[in-house]
């Protein structure tokens, strides 16, 4: 029970109003800032608080459209966003996401999907964070000995691919297979694990593509729209567990959590908000694990079969 | 004279009603409405009795199917290794009562009647399962309900005006699922039922919250596309203000 508690009709659930805008306002500064949805937090947060989890799934990644909205418009009244760049990511992460959907059917009917997906889960996040910190920390070094950075990207084999394309706002000079590959695995990667896919996103665009950190979150957050607009519409549809009262809180205050961050964001240099970015990704990697090796207070789940 | 008439009128047809039914019992509202404000909500019932006794009422929920996992400890995980699904549990469930069940009843009449958690029944989906495995799954499934507020036992909960008029606060937690529920007061005399009746109760959402919900289900790609552009139209209107920043 809290100061004021509101009811919602989807969720069957009364929650405090203050609580729910402040988790919203939360992980919006977090969107604001990286580029990354924040769904990966929120959810097990609303759950945490007692939304049933198909719930909140669903009305996370409702509440993720309007936080994405607000974020990428003020990374793009900036210049801070890429359209080209995103509009072939987004092409390959709608394949991607049908195909994860496919995916996810098959791993399903083998049994044990949760387990297959915290485990791949966590070894991503852990590979992914180690290299991300470790490659600040020494940029920041290099940065305090000699005044400026080194080049991000070393030229490899990736930028020898056809169908070269000019990427104005990141100036970049790479095939357009790059971009369409990597929309294609963070769409099925999101739709197998059901998250927007924001900060998986984020570091491939910034150590693979080598775009510069500045345009990076305008670029994300404009196709995490796209990908939680299909998700929620689908949630709506198959599951009728969209809660768009929660979803209204929650953003409430995830759009000024949006522009507050995309603002503190553009203050930052690139190797500290890769740093930060970075600490985040481990510190969800740890809870993955923790939960998978430290033995829970209950060992019996209970989950009602009709929602 | 006109104002005892009805008064008179009470009397004459509760009198037989009386000699025929040794239990009369009602809620004060059928009806609890959830609406965008709802705590918890309790109504009160009241009855008559043709002599001493005592008083028992079991509160149902709609019922469903639950599922209760187990997790064990593999090569240094843990996992979801083993479960068992349950049909027909009530979704809600709780005794109220003028003592305590074990003082009202013998055991074997409170199973007959499904008096009290302990005595509610309900089945694995698979018959095969073995008993001591059902028993250790329904302990967790009834724990987690008793946590919940969704199952419970309130002994001394209905009070007795005198011998034969009596009354009890039937309250629901914020979380109650809502359906239709049956309310089934018992009279027990000495160790016996004597009487029993049974009472719907509706708990129902109410207003814009009901509106919202049938919307949802019955027009849930309408209701999704809305969603999206109600959340993208307020990302944007948010934005406006700082435009200029």
């Amino acid at each position: 029970m809290g100061i004021l508690d509101i009811y919602l009709p989807i969720a069957a659930v009364s929650l405090d109003v203050v609580g729910l805008l402040l988790l919203g306002t939360a992980v919006g500064v977090l969107s604001g800032v990286f580029g990354v949805g924040g769904g990966f937090l929120l959810t097990p947060l609303l759950i945490l608080i007692g939304v049933p989890p198909a719930v909140a799934v669903a009305s996370s990644a409702n509440q993720l459209v309007g936080a994405s909205v607000s974020g990428a418009l003020a990374h793009w009244r900036r210049g801070n966003l890429d359209f080209v760049m995103a509009g072939l990511m987004l092409v390959g992460g709608l394949a991607g996401s049908v195909f994860g959907i496919w995916l996810f059917t098959l791993l399903r009917r083998s049994g044990q999907i949760e387990l297959f997906i915290s485990l791949a889960y966590a070894a991503l996040l852990l590979s992914l964070g180690s290299l991300m910190l470790v490659e600040s920390m020494h940029s920041w070094m290099i940065r305090r000995r000699t005044g400026t950075t080194r080049k991000l990207h070393q030229h490899n084999w990736l930028h020898g691919l056809p169908f070269k394309m000019r990427f104005r706002r990141s100036k970049l000079y790479i095939s357009a297979l790059l971009p369409l590959t990597l929309g294609f695995l963070v769409g099925v990667l999101s739709a197998v694990m059901g998250v927007g896919g924001g900060f998986i996103m984020v570091p491939a665009m910034i150590y693979i593509l080598g775009m510069p950190t500045s345009v990076v979150p305008g670029t994300s957050l404009f196709q995490i729209i796209f990908v939680t607009a299909a998700v929620t519409v689908l949630q709506a549809v198959t599951n009728n567990t969209v809660d768009v009262v929660l979803a209204a809180v929650l953003l409430l205050g995830g759009v000024i959590g949006a522009q507050l961050g995309s603002r503190w964001g553009s203050k930052l240099r690139g190797e500290e908000l890769r740093a930060l970015l970075a600490v985040i990704v481990l510190l969800v990697a740890a809870k993955l694990v923790f939960d998978l090796t430290v033995r829970p207070d209950n060992l019996f789940s209970i989950v009602s079969e009709d929602l | 004279m006109k104002r005892w008439l009805p008064a008179a009128l009470l009397l004459f047809v509760a009198l037989p009603a009386r000699a025929e039914q040794p239990l009369l019992a009602d809620l004060t509202s059928h009806l609890i409405a959830i609406t965008t404000g709802f705590t918890g909500a309790s109504v009160v019932l009241f009855g008559a009795t043709d002599g001493p006794g005592d008083i028992i009422v079991i509160v149902r929920g709609p019922q469903h199917d639950v599922v209760v996992r187990q997790k064990h400890h593999l090569a240094g995980i843990w996992i979801n290794a083993h479960n068992v699904a349950f049909t027909n549990v009530p979704s809600y469930y709780a005794t109220f009562s003028s003592k305590t069940l074990d003082q009202i009843a013998p055991p074997d009449v409170q199973a007959l009647h499904q008096v009290g958690i302990a005595n509610l029944r309900f089945d694995p989906r698979d018959a095969a399962t073995p008993a001591n495995e059902v028993a250790l799954f329904r302990s967790a499934l009834v724990d987690d309900a008793r946590a919940t507020g969704v199952f419970s036992d309130v002994p001394g909960s209905v009070s007795f005006l005198g011998d034969r008029l009596f009354r009890a606060t039937v309250a629901f937690p914020a979380n109650v699922p809502t359906g239709t529920y049956l309310v089934e007061v018992l009279l027990v005399r000495n160790g016996i039922v004597v009487s029993g009746q049974t009472t719907p109760l509706v708990i129902s959402e109410i207003g814009l919250d009901a509106d919202l919900s049938e919307f949802a289900s019955r027009y849930a790609l309408l209701y999704g596309i809305a969603a999206v552009a109600g959340a993208a139209l307020l990302g944007w209107l948010s934005s406006l203000p700082f435009r200029n920043a």
